[in-house]
């Protein structure tokens, strides 16, 4: 005791220390959570930029009417065509493998790419042509600056000879990058070079259009009913103990109900956006209610008892007066369901939305991917080039949240009214 | 000619009454029924998960599943194959399951408490503002992402730093898989700590501060033990949400199942082999398919309770000081 008051600048400046650790220790959390935020989509970006530009190289076609009959351009034989341009171009190339590797330059798409330019414009037909192609997923990566050159050839996919190759065609001025449109135009595909993420979008809006249409009317009728009607008594207890539990049961768990009922017992289509959406319905329903509830809650009595006063029914009153005026909280909370159901993989593992799906699904009934599926998918994929394009999915995906989100909070801003 | 006009009214009201007074009935009945779905949902898994379970240990007894400690599953291509029947021990995916989440939990309680201490009692209204959204942006980021980057980033990076100080640390490692999910349920934490800390009446603080503590004697020698049961049941359902992640250890943590309490080596998870049973072709009365329910009916039932006391915890809490 004596201590304390015979040096009391000593103890002031022990716990002003410790209050400075103590602040700092919150200051480094928060540094550390947010660091691993920044570096996470940092690298993500970083990674995933490549996807966006592709390479191509051009090649001179020799479109004679020896090689393609200007009357039956689709009877052509386009892929021993391309293969002679290749010949041509690299005329020293002469082993068996060597050939395999200078196909290999080009997309294995490479012969529907010739006819497909035919077909576009009839008029290049006739003689030699310089065209454009998609160069292989390898080569887009070594035109790229992503192969590391320093390694010892064994160790690496691209070859002295293939390397060799493109030096020549650049240094001609026959290679380029470009924006690839391919990757929001087309579906999946094995081929890196050619994979896109469109059906993998398309099956993501349908499947959230179903669980929207589910979970949005049964979610806000069943917080008006909750929040304005219900009676205090163990049945309501007992729905509300419900939907706090179900808010916290695991994905996957909606994933094994939607196999062993949805698919199992009703027999509705696997791999469909219809069953992916209903699953996710599902895990979306506890959040919009909890959301819906706490904005119907927000509106004061007096509204109520004012409608009431006027003579309108209770179902009036809340139709007519409350729930418009809580629908931009509602809203809000609807968005964020769905930007969590987008981003929702584990239940859509369960119920086969993970076939190799290359179509655009048109109809909620036809098998589908999801973009996180996708991305899942592409992440376990073998091909190097497959990263970025992981990566780049990833893009897209977070792009949708933050715009679901921006909306929400336009949303919030915009339209809430403060009691 | 008045009298008239009364009686029109009054018909008029009447049939409106009437009219109005059956279709707000169904109204209110399409409530009900609404408000009933969760209950059916509930209803739906526990017998769904149950009946498969039901089946699953008519072909396999129940006390190897719970005890025995080797999970491999495969199914027979002939009956007299060696190992035909798979052995269905949950012990190393239920440790598996614990270990990573034990990680995850190391991570993300100091991370998750210490940010909402500094957020709740020492943070500006600006910085809140701005700290606060960012934070919940790591709970918006879908799982696969962190997967993806547990699986691309974090996994190598351990690697090459154990092989630095000569640590052998696997690939898929415990490890990846548990910090990144940490990271993960930081803003779970944060957000639900925040609250209760928030939920600390004034009063307490300014009698606090008042007798002459500082800012630091009061949050841990007054508010913290205040709060104390408010964290606690975040923290539970923080436990039962990494528990339940399935995304990233699928991604991360592989499919070795390993009885191990080391977090350099490959461990499984339940979650992870629920997906690797069920994804790809499957026959659906076999032992392997039939046991992804029973390891479902494990989760679903192990996250239940810990959500159930959790919740309680806090609503009681919450009752408390309101």
């Amino acid at each position: 005791m004596t201590n304390m008051f015979t040096t009391p600048s000593r103890l002031r400046k022990a716990r002003a220390a410790a209050e400075r650790r103590f602040r700092w220790f919150g200051l480094i959390a928060i540094g550390i959570s947010l660091t691993f935020l920044f570096v996470m989509v940092g690298s993500i970006i970083l990674k995933g930029r490549g996807a966006l530009s592709t390479s191509g190289i051009a090649i001179v076609v020799d479109l004679n009417p020896d090689n393609v009959d200007p009357n039956d351009v689709k009877g052509t034989r386009f892929d021993s065509l391309m293969k002679k341009s290749l010949r041509n171009t690299f005329p020293d190339v002469k082993s068996r493998k060597d050939k395999k590797k200078l196909y290999g330059l080009l997309s294995v798409d490479m012969g529907f790419e010739l006819r497909d330019q035919i077909l576009e414009n009839p008029a290049i037909l006739g003689g030699p042509q310089k065209l454009w192609f998609t160069a292989s997923d390898d080569i887009d990566l070594l035109l790229k600056g992503a192969v590391d050159m320093s390694l010892a050839e064994d160790n690496r996919r691209i070859s002295d000879m293939e390397a060799g190759w493109i030096d020549t065609l650049t240094a001609a001025g026959d290679t380029r990058r470009k924006f690839n449109a391919k990757f929001f135009t087309n579906g999946d595909s094995r081929e890196p070079e050619l994979a896109g993420i469109l059906s993998a979008l398309m099956g993501s809006i349908l499947t959230l259009l179903v669980c929207f249409l589910v979970s949005f009317p049964t979610a806000i009728l069943a917080a008006i009913y909750l929040e304005e009607f219900a009676p205090k008594n163990r049945l309501s207890a007992f729905i509300e103990v419900n939907i706090n539990n179900l808010a916290a049961v695991p994905s996957i768990v909606f994933g094994l109900l939607g196999l062993a009922m949805l698919l199992n017992v009703f027999g509705l289509p696997r791999s469909t956006p219809l069953v992916g959406g209903l699953v996710l319905s599902l895990m979306t329903l506890p959040t919009i209610i909890i959301a819906a509830r706490a904005s119907l809650r927000a509106v004061p009595p007096s509204i109520r008892e004012a409608a009431l006063g006027m003579g309108a029914s209770p179902v009036q009153a809340t139709f007519h007066h409350v729930t418009p005026l809580a629908l931009p909280g509602i809203l809000t909370g609807t968005i964020v369901g769905m930007a969590q159901a987008l981003g929702e993989t584990a239940p859509l593992l369960m119920i086969g939305m993970v076939a190799f799906i290359a179509d655009v699904p048109s109809s909620i009934v036809e098998p589908a991917a999801a973009l996180p599926v996708q991305i899942f998918l592409w992440a376990d994929a073998s091909e190097r080039a497959f990263v970025e394009k992981t990566s780049a999915a990833i893009i897209v995906l977070l792009v949708f949240l933050v715009l679901m989100n921006l909306l929400a909070i336009f949303l919030r801003k915009k339209f809430e009214k403060r009691f | 000619m008045p009298e008239n006009t009364s009686i029109q009214v009054r018909d008029f009201e009447i049939t409106t009454g009437n009219r109005s007074k059956s279709f707000e009935n169904i109204v209110v009945a399409l409530m009900i029924a609404c408000s009933a779905v969760a209950i059916v949902v509930t209803i739906g898994i526990i017998f769904s998960l149950l009946f498969e379970s039901i089946n699953f240990f008519k072909k396999v007894p129940m006390s190897e599943f719970l005890f025995g400690t080797t999970w491999s599953p495969q199914t027979a291509l002939r009956a007299d194959q060696v190992g035909a029947s798979g052995r269905f021990g949950a012990v190393p995916l239920i440790s598996g399951t614990l270990l990573i989440s034990f990680i995850a939990m190391c991570v993300a309680t100091p991370l998750g408490l210490f940010s909402a201490i500094y957020l709740s009692e020492y943070a500006g209204n600006k910085t809140r503002s701005i700290v606060k959204p960012l934070l919940e942006i790591l709970a918006g980021i879908p799982t696969v992402v962190y997967g993806f980057f547990a699986a691309l980033t974090v996994a190598p990076l351990l690697r090459a730093g154990g092989e630095g100080i000569g640590l052998n640390v696997s690939s898929e490692s415990a490890l990846a898989a548990g910090v990144v999910m940490g990271i993960m349920i930081i803003p779970l934490i944060s957000s639900l700590s925040d609250d209760v800390i928030n939920a600390v009446p004034q009063s307490l603080r300014d009698a606090s501060l008042g007798l002459g503590s500082t800012d630091s004697e009061t949050i841990r020698r007054v508010i913290l033990p205040a709060a104390i049961p408010g964290i606690a049941g975040s923290l539970l359902l923080a436990a039962s949400r990494a528990i339940g992640e399935t995304m990233i250890v699928v991604m991360a943590a592989g499919l070795a199942a390993n009885l191990t309490a080391n977090p350099l080596e490959a461990v499984t998870t339940i979650t992870a082999q629920i997906v690797a049973l069920l994804t790809g072709d499957q026959e659906f009365d076999s032992a392997k398919t039939l046991s992804a329910f029973a390891l479902g009916l494990l989760l679903f039932a192990v996250t239940l309770i810990l959500n159930m006391i959790s919740l309680k915890i806090v609503n009681k809490y919450r009752e408390q000081y309101d």
